[in-house]
């Protein structure tokens, strides 16, 4: 039998040939263009064009032993295991969680607020920038964001392409009232988010009405307006030079960041000057910020708010039908998630010192909703481990040189980037379609809290 | 006890008997050049099933949904007197506002459940307004005050209660979307009921069910009555029509051909011809005979 899960099968090597074969050639078909061929400039300005046939074998032959190696071996062996448990009567559901599964919150944690000692440690003060800076601060931006359009994607059902005008309004907020009235970070903080907030209002407004499609290309609109807008208002914006020098925030106004500063932190404790301490604080800011959205999120779940949120997304007409007033609850769900924009934005812009249009293209946008659809809609941790692996993943990118050993001396990963994220987002929507962590937890349960599988909840109308 | 309602209109003709909870007056909804109902009236008493019959397509679910505020109607004039003597226009309140304010619930055709939230989560959404009141429009609840916390155990007690009531309280944690379709129908109504309603308007709630499900659900349905909710219910099953209902009233084309108890509508042989199908002159001819009869 070919479907045998027997290795030594000729029928299943046979068929393992058959299978590479194809997909090389249909690698061969796809990549012939893009990789086989290259055009560049001679030095007469003539665009001319040369074969990279090395590179294109490189690709195909990855495509057709990989194929191989799936049919042959991995698919075969990952059966029989499935074999083994039903045989010996293990339900997936029955099994004992590992203590890793279990604790996994609580360790993350842990291991969150370690993070930037740790990378000290290793690393040494200067060293630790990249890793609590490029890593640590943009991967949490990026998890508070995907945590905020959650609210109004994952649990209301809305679909919001224009998020990014959020993170915008909180960003300029800051920078514009700083510059302008000197008020410090920890004022500008709430003020940016309430700011958001109200913007969030004035977008749910016009789109109340419009569902699915429709509503994809209204915020989509909307994100963009505020994007001109701060290009074109130079008066106040500046346009595309943007707004510099926007001032560091401080430790509660205690202690200062700012170099010449008579109470700058690094004086007061008597350490060597290097911005990884401003760093560090930043790293511990947005862990709070971050973790008062998940908070804030859980807690609203249990709320009839939330509830109410989750109840839209499976059905709006049965919500109207139980006397639930889906205009205040969609403008909740709208204000609420851009005011979490509006307290990353605020942020971002502390940290960046420099705030321009240039920011909030419509790719952010891209990026934090590929982020909580491939987490899982609704789910917080899902959410925080695709940021990871996204963001961080595309970081990481940067640092392996040891691709050059495979593609070639010439080989830049940096300019891969967006292909691989690409690659990796139908890679998980092949095998995860409801994301990382697919299943619901419900909000109240009388005798045993049971997660709801994915199947069953709805992604919203729009 | 006569509920005198409306002032400003005396059009209505029909003597009011007994206490009046639902009374439709000359009602019309026209989509586009079709007449779906025509001046169309009748009236539903409290503490009693009133079940409104037709053939397909005679327009009984757009009577339901301008109830419901679903559709606005093109003409006419939707009363809702409530036990405490308070009442409501129905066609001048939003959709949402008839089930907060009016306290009219409602059940769909085809089953409307949130699936992808727990059977408790269901009746707990329900339950929205009371809840929403209770936390201080979520700011109070968010501080975790003990107001919203015993708010919320009361609400899960209700729940507990219909739950009881439907036969689905071993069912209270599982997905919605999980449930076998007469336990669905029977969770629509009891997620309807925990929105304390004073009329509750069924949309065929037997359409699909084994005859040991319609049991149940005629059970359920007794159960509330017995509570004091009056009911309102499209239905096509005869039998559950006979059985239950109190009063019925037959709409074909949009217009009531017939009002009155379930015997009375039995025997009348417009409705006879509505449903089996005969000519207009065999009608006549029918009610002819039945004179004759009635001379002889």
């Amino acid at each position: 039998m070919a479907n045998s899960p027997d290795t030594g099968n000729p029928n299943l090597i046979a068929k393992a040939i058959k299978e590479g074969i194809f997909a090389g050639l249909l690698a061969l078909g796809m990549f012939i263009l893009f990789v086989g061929i290259e055009t560049y400039q001679d030095i007469s300005n003539a665009l001319v064009w040369r074969t990279r046939w090395g590179l294109l074998a490189i690709f195909v032959a990855v495509a057709a032993i990989g194929r191989f190696l799936v049919v042959g071996f991995i698919k075969p062996h990952i059966d029989r295991r499935k074999l083994a448990k039903a045989k010996s009567g293990v339900l997936e559901i029955s099994e004992e969680k590992g203590f890793l599964r279990t604790h996994f919150l609580k360790i993350a944690l842990v291991a969150l607020v370690l993070y930037p000692i740790v990378a000290v440690m290793l690393a040494g003060t200067q060293g630790s920038l990249k890793y609590v800076d490029n890593f640590g601060i943009q991967i949490l931006i990026y998890v508070m964001l995907a945590w905020g359009l959650n609210i109004v994607v994952g649990l209301a059902g809305l679909l919001d392409l224009g998020y990014v005008a959020f993170y915008a309004v909180g960003a300029y907020s800051y920078a514009l009232l700083s510059e302008h009235f000197g008020l410090s970070f920890w004022i500008l903080l709430p003020l940016a988010g309430i700011l958001a907030a109200m913007w969030g209002i004035i977008l749910g407004f016009p789109v109340l009405r419009l569902r699915g499609d429709y509503l994809a290309i209204v915020t989509l609109a909307f994100g963009e307006i505020i994007r001109l807008v701060l290009i074109n208002w130079t008066d106040v914006t500046k346009g595309t030079f943007g707004i510099s020098g926007i001032p560091k925030a401080s430790v509660f106004g205690i202690w200062s960041f700012d170099v010449g500063a008579a109470n700058n932190f690094t004086k007061a404790f008597g350490l060597p000057m290097s911005s990884a301490y401003y760093k560090i604080f930043l790293f511990y800011v947005i862990l709070a910020l971050c973790l008062l959205t998940a908070y804030v999120t859980i807690r609203l779940r249990r709320m009839p708010i939330g509830r109410a949120w989750e109840a839209l997304r499976e059905d709006e007409i049965a919500c109207r039908s139980l006397g639930i007033n889906t205009v205040t609850t969609k403008l909740t769900a709208f204000a609420i998630g851009a005011m979490f924009g509006g307290f990353a934005g605020s942020f971002f812009a502390t940290r960046q010192g420099f705030v321009s249009p240039e920011s909030f293209v419509f790719l952010e946008s891209a990026v934090i909703l590929a982020i909580v659809v491939l987490g899982g809609m609704g789910s917080l941790t899902g959410i925080a481990i695709a940021a990871v692996v996204m963001v961080g993943g595309t970081e990481l990118l940067r640092e392996m040189s040891f691709l050059k050993l495979v593609f070639g001396p010439d080989f830049t990963p940096e300019l891969y980037r967006m292909l691989l994220f690409g690659l990796a987002m139908i890679i998980v929507m092949l095998f995860k379609p409801r994301g990382f962590v697919g299943s619901r937890e419900p909000t109240a349960f009388l005798k045993e809290r049971k997660a709801i599988a994915g199947s069953f909840t709805k992604e919203g109308h729009g | 006890m006569t509920p005198q309602v409306d002032t400003q209109t005396n059009t209505m003709t029909s003597t009011i008997t007994g206490d009046t909870i639902l009374k439709v007056e000359h009602l019309s909804m026209r989509f586009g050049g079709l007449m779906a109902i025509n001046d169309f009236s009748f009236e539903a008493r409290r503490g009693e099933i009133t079940a409104l019959i037709g053939p397909n397509g005679a327009g009984k679910t757009t009577v339901f949904n301008c109830i419901t505020g679903f559709y606005k109607p093109t003409m006419g004039m939707i009363t809702l007197n409530q036990k405490d003597g308070a009442s409501h226009l129905l066609e001048r309140l939003r959709d949402f506002e008839i089930t907060k304010i009016a306290k009219v619930a409602r059940t769909f055709q085809n089953i409307r459940l949130f699936s992808g939230l727990t059977v408790l989560e269901n009746l707990l959404v329900a339950q929205h307004n009371v809840l929403m009141k209770a936390s201080g429009y979520t700011i109070l609840g968010l501080l975790g005050l003990p107001a919203y916390r015993n708010a919320s155990r009361a609400a899960i007690e209700k729940a507990r209660y219909w739950l009881e009531k439907a036969e689905l309280i071993d069912r209270a944690d599982d997905p919605a979307g999980d449930l076998p379709y007469g336990a669905q129908r029977r969770l629509e109504i009891a997620r309807a009921m925990c929105t304390g309603p004073e009329l509750l308007c069924l949309d065929e709630p037997a359409a699909g069910l084994n005859p040991r499900e319609s049991a149940a659900l005629n059970t359920l349905l007794h159960t509330i009555r017995d509570e004091g909710v009056s009911i309102l219910l499209i239905e096509h099953d005869m039998s559950v029509v006979m059985e239950i209902s109190d009063h019925v009233v037959v709409l074909e084309y949009g217009q009531k051909i017939s009002d009155g108890t379930p015997d009375e509508v039995k025997n009348d042989p417009k409705v006879i011809a509505a449903y089996l199908g005969v000519e207009d002159d065999e009608v006549e001819e029918v009610i002819a005979e039945e004179l004759d009869g009635g001379a002889n």
